[in-house]
């Protein structure tokens, strides 16, 4: 089967777009190279498709309670226009997807990894059949572009019905782009404040190039994922898979144990946890790159999960599950990269935070 | 991109590495297609003058943010000379990979010459392909 297309495919191939198939979709991975486009995130902005994230949408009478069954984190307790971080586990308490819920004064919206959509639906599906609840999946009829950077949210003075600077973070608004329904997060996975839009299909490609034309730079999926490994932002297929439990992830505060019952919950009370995520420095400037095994004391004690090297805090990092008595910043750790044993140093996470935003500031 | 040798004059490996012979020796880096599809050089890592190569045996490696791809010699020889400074500061690569650029010289082993390797009509015959 050919790879889908998002609406902006023929923006990204005249704009010169290096494209590439993503779970099941033709994405650009790059235009102008992953470095000055991660640059241009972290200084000023930068513009991404991220259509192809799945967007899904829950209404009827049982809907907060359905949501509150199947996500780790409090749906009950969100305010309307929230969004929340949270995990969907399975009955063992691994991982099946990390997704973002938004609520609305008429239901609620999910977005689902890409590459999960097809098994989240199902599974979805399965779920809701106790409840009174309408799931509906809208990825196909809509866009969504996110604009992230120091700058991105002042950028867009103007366009939306909505006065973005007033949205807070993790909240999100329905609005208008020319005169058609969007919405608006100020949402990202970039370490960056910025926005997510979604809109209608017919109208991606003039507010990409509206944004382009404010200032944005067109950014592929290969910064996306530096400017969310200096994050310290997990990826699903990486630092997520149906092998790790939340909080071994290090994801402990998007699960609220004590919320009420949700598909996982009595498995995750029940474990110990012998592992956590930890973010990795190496020496030198070579990058570890997924799979490569870390050693302690000339023994295997884990593997890097997404490695790279960062283009703004310019290092060689890493993130990876480690023993817990491992974990500790500073403790030294040794990584095989293509058998170089590279010296290399557990240090808190993130590798990056955005320093904050000056009381003067607009 | 200021090439400070004929391209028509250099001989090309499959694997996008250029050849530049001189008498015994033949000096060795990647083609502009290679630097286009790695886009930003982060690290590279070369042998020691000294070292023994073989044609289409990896000498080295060179990493872009994304991924790490294998030099291949083009030749086989000895490493008689390193551009040295590249490990600290590679982006002479991006900038002149014909040039400035370059990676190491090779002393061709005796009987070893570049006739295998392609001249710039095939290679580019060989880019045009790679491109559908």
């Amino acid at each position: 089967m050919p790879d889908a297309r998002t609406a902006l495919y023929d923006w990204h191939v005249a704009r010169q777009a290096r494209m590439v198939p993503f779970a099941g979709y033709a994405m650009p991975v790059q235009y102008a190279g992953v470095v000055e486009e991660h640059r241009a995130v972290r200084t000023h902005a930068g513009l991404f498709d991220i259509s192809h994230m799945a967007r899904l949408s829950f209404g009827g009478t049982n809907a907060t309670a359905f949501l509150d069954h199947v996500f780790t984190n409090s749906v009950a307790g969100m305010k309307l226009d929230q969004v929340r971080y949270g995990l969907l586990l399975n009955d063992a308490g691994f991982v099946l997807d990390d997704v973002l819920v938004y609520r609305w004064p008429y239901g609620y919206s999910m977005v689902v990894n890409a590459s999960n959509r097809g098994k989240i639906v199902a599974w979805l599906t399965a779920q809701a059949a106790a409840f009174d609840v309408r799931l509906g999946d809208e990825t196909d009829a809509t866009a969504m572009l996110a604009v992230q950077g120091p700058a991105a949210v002042g950028l867009t003075a103007g366009m939306f019905d909505l006065d973005a600077t007033t949205l807070k973070n993790y909240y999100a608004t329905p609005t208008f782009y020319c005169r058609n329904g969007c919405v608006v997060s100020r949402t990202g996975y970039t370490g960056e404040d910025g926005l997510e839009i979604i809109v209608p299909n017919e109208l991606a490609a003039s507010l990409a190039e509206e944004l382009v034309a404010r200032g944005a730079k067109p950014c592929g999926l290969g910064s996306r994922d530096t400017l969310r490994l200096e994050a310290a932002m997990p990826l699903y297929g990486h630092e997520l898979t149906e092998a790790i439990d939340p909080l071994t992830a290090g994801l402990g505060w998007a699960v609220k144990l004590d919320k009420g019952d949700f598909v996982g919950r009595d498995a995750l009370k029940a474990m110990t946890r012998t592992r956590t995520r930890v973010g990795l420095e190496l020496d030198g400037k070579r990058a570890a790159r997924e799979g490569c095994a870390i050693l302690a004391g000339g023994e295997i004690v884990g593997a890097v999960t997404s490695g790279s090297y960062g283009p703004f805090v310019e290092k060689s990092i890493a993130m990876a599950t480690v023993p817990v008595a491992l974990a500790a910043p500073g403790t030294p750790l040794t990584v095989d990269i293509r058998g170089t044993p590279t010296p290399a140093r557990v240090v808190s996470l993130p590798f990056y935070r955005r320093p904050k935003p000056s009381e003067t500031s607009p | 991109m200021s090439a400070t040798v004929n391209l028509d004059e250099l001989k090309y490996a499959t694997s996008h590495e250029w050849a530049a012979q001189g008498g015994d020796i033949v000096t060795v880096g990647i083609t502009q297609y290679a630097v286009d599809q790695l886009t930003d050089v982060t690290h590279l890592q070369l042998p020691k003058v000294g070292t023994h190569v073989t044609a289409g045996v990896p000498f080295g490696e060179i990493e872009s943010v994304k991924a790490v791809f294998d030099l291949n010699a083009p030749v086989s020889g000895v490493v008689v000379e390193v551009n040295a400074p590249l490990a600290s500061e590679p982006s002479p690569i991006n900038e002149d990979c014909y040039g400035r650029g370059w990676l190491i010289r090779v002393q061709l082993a005796p009987g070893a010459g570049t006739e295998h390797l392609a001249d710039k009509a095939k290679y580019d015959e060989q880019l045009a392909h790679d491109a559908h």
